[in-house]
């Protein structure tokens, strides 16, 4: 016992002795990612440093399991609670299994948001979504009239499958932001089910069918892609462009062709700092994360929570020929 | 228990030991200094390690993977394995959560799981033993087999809403910050310990360990001792899966994954000879601590996960190299 006591006494110096003055104010968030080694998170991470930075005084920990498990992010929150740190953001494994753990974390009055992969109501205060589905929609729609000539002419929905829910939301909101763009025609929404060749063929089948056609939009990573790849083989490229939601490693090429000029997806680097930053401000206290509220986000704006505190953080981020090649190298 | 041994079932005497190695045999004496150095490493480097609720929380890292090693050890000892524990986690869990849709209460879920485990431990045995195949194949395969169950069962779903009360087994504390599943695993590890070292049982598993030819016309039922153990391991995956299952609220297929080789790494760390034959629970007991305490402080200085896996990865390799490079030494020595 005496053993133990002693060591006690001991490690209590090395608190005091580490523990500086500077190191007691420091808000300590902790970034919880999927998996560690991920470009995606790799790059949030740069954007929490980012948002440190312009803080001031905070701490980001940026950690995660080695694989993407449930359990092992449950591991990483215990060592988290243990530390004491301030606030907790994650990127969910799982919606339902982190609950119980993130439910302590809050219990022991550590402040606990979600990004990018939710976490179910009760695990957390608020959830930040990359963007919105009317963002979306919207952006793809204004990034075909940007190539258009003169923003006026016909285009094409290239989609996943019939069925995919997320895909059928964003086709419904585009639909709904056309009478915006005065000239901007829909021929037709074609489906090549995220399988490469099926894509392939479809968007061959909307080159030939439609003479006219200006863009092809495909809101998927792997149509826009096969579009892209279908624009260039039928010599069409300069004539017809291709853009959408796709990861810039995938569609650093085309850009380079010309096959799209523009196309747009989440940017991660913001999504991180956003995160940091609502963090922060929770833990300061000067916002609230409850239904219908605002949290101020840096130089992101601020974001409104809805009904179930989950909150949209801006337009899907527009990659182009200036910045491509850099982001291919993170996602 | 007229007939308990006097001696330790450990010196059976049909592996002829060199000095050195006899040494060497308290691995449990050398493990256990290794736990109290990263003990002490550990209080040292994080001012938040000496917290008894940390502590407390840190032996949710290792209890329901300890429990299913204890049982395991016994398997290893025997000379067999079992490699679809993790699997039989996901199916009892995935059966529960089926349960909780039909209304079933936290007794009725709790049954179900330790049925379900059962019921898989025996399919194994009866693979094993009655067919006589290798148990590292019918595991390998079970172990797809009872996963992919699951994935059929839920696909990408999710069953929860267990009732309030089961949570008991996964968070619930005993009384301070004794947890339910640290003193389920201290319970476990006794019986297991006075079943490997103080019973007839005992000693038969050794000795088919050892040598299951000459177990078999000693008069030892080796199919049937073996059955037994991949019934006991089974159900030792069944409690895991009720603690984990309500340690999360919640059940995916993927429940546990990769679990099978952290549970044979805790019973090789432990000093258990993965040919069999040898090995005590005191040292997996240790072992299950020192992992434990190891990814529980690499986590508090938030070392990432794959500097961890790593470090357990040579103490791994360490701790099946040491023994065998010293018994070439002691040969050595003695032949020259």
């Amino acid at each position: 016992m005496s053993l133990f006591r002693k060591l006690a006494v001991t490690t209590a110096m090395a608190v005091a002795l580490l523990a500086g003055p500077a190191h007691a104010e420091n808000v300590k968030i902790a970034l919880v990612v999927k998996a560690l080694g991920i470009g995606f998170f790799e790059a949030a991470n740069k954007g929490a440093q980012e948002a440190a930075k312009e803080l001031g005084d905070v701490e980001v920990i940026y950690t995660g399991p080695t694989d993407t498990t449930a359990e092992g992010q449950i591991e990483v929150i215990n060592a988290l609670i243990a530390q004491k740190v301030d606030a907790i953001a994650i990127s969910a494994n799982d919606k339902d299994a982190l609950v119980p753990a993130l439910k302590k974390a809050m219990d022991r009055g550590i402040k606990v948001i979600s990004w990018d992969s939710g976490v179910a109501p009760e695990g957390r205060l608020m959830h930040l979504n990359p963007s919105s589905n009317a963002l979306i929609g919207n952006m793809c729609v204004k990034l075909a009239a940007d190539v258009m000539p003169e923003g006026k002419g016909d285009f094409a929905i290239l989609s996943a499958s019939a069925t995919a829910t997320n895909q059928n939301i964003w086709i419904e909101e585009m639909k709904k932001v056309l009478p915006n763009y005065p000239g901007v025609n829909l021929v037709e929404v074609a489906y090549g089910d995220d399988l490469a060749d099926k894509s392939y063929r479809e968007a061959q089948g909307l080159l030939q069918k439609y003479p006219d056609l200006k863009v092809i939009v495909a809101p998927t990573t792997v149509g826009i892609v096969a579009a892209s790849q279908a624009v260039a083989d039928a010599g069409k490229v300069g004539q017809i462009y291709v853009s959408g939601l796709g990861l810039p490693s995938e569609m650093a090429g085309h850009v380079k062709s010309g096959a799209s000029k523009s196309f747009a997806i989440w940017n991660p680097i913001d999504l991180g700092y956003s995160a940091t930053t609502i963090a922060y401000h929770l833990v300061k206290g000067d916002a609230e994360a409850k239904a219908g509220g605002e949290i101020p986000i840096g130089r992101m704006g601020t974001v409104k929570l809805d009904d179930n505190a989950e909150g949209a953080m801006s337009d899907p981020f527009v990659y182009d020929a200036s910045n491509v090649e850099e982001f291919a190298k993170i996602f | 228990m007229t007939d308990v041994p006097t001696h330790s079932p450990r010196a059976i005497p049909d592996r002829l030991d060199t000095r050195l190695s006899r040494g060497l045999r308290s691995w449990e004496a050398l493990l256990f200094a290794v736990a109290i150095a990263i003990f002490v490493a550990n209080a040292f480097a994080s001012p938040y390690f000496l917290d008894p609720w940390n502590l407390s929380d840190a032996t949710f890292n290792f209890t329901e993977k300890a429990i299913i090693a204890i049982a395991m050890a016994f398997l290893v000892i025997a000379g067999e394995i079992d490699l679809s524990v993790a699997a039989i986690i996901a199916l009892a869990s995935t059966a529960m959560g089926a349960a909780v849709q039909f209304g079933i209460g936290t007794p009725g879920l709790v049954a179900v799981g330790l049925a379900v485990g059962l019921l898989c431990g025996a399919f194994n045995g009866l693979l094993v033993c009655r067919f006589g195949l290798p148990s590292i194949v019918v595991t390998i395969g079970t172990m797809s087999l009872f996963r992919g169950i699951s994935f059929v069962v839920l696909g990408d779903q999710v069953y929860k809403g267990y009732p309030a009360d089961f949570a008991f087994f996964g968070q619930g504390y005993v009384g301070w910050v004794i947890s339910f599943e640290f003193v389920a695993f201290l319970i476990v590890a006794l019986v297991g310990g006075i079943v490997l070292h103080r019973t007839t049982f005992g000693r038969k598993v050794y000795a088919i360990g050892n040598n299951p030819l000459a177990a078999t016309f000693s008069g030892v039922r080796v199919e049937r001792v073996k059955f037994i153990l991949f019934l006991m391991t089974g159900l030792a995956s069944g409690i895991a899966a009720v603690m984990l299952t309500s340690r999360l609220g919640s059940t995916r297929p993927s429940i546990a994954l990769g679990w099978e080789l952290e549970v044979v790494t805790m019973v090789v760390l432990g000093g258990v000879n993965i040919l069999g034959g040898s090995g005590t629970i005191l040292g997996v007991v240790i072992a299950a601590f020192v992992m434990g305490l190891v990814t529980f402080g690499l986590g508090l200085l938030n070392v990432p996960g794959v500097i961890m896996s790593i470090f357990i990865g040579l103490m791994l390799i360490g701790v099946i190299a040491i023994p065998i490079l010293a018994g070439r030494v002691a040969r050595h020595r003695r032949s020259a």
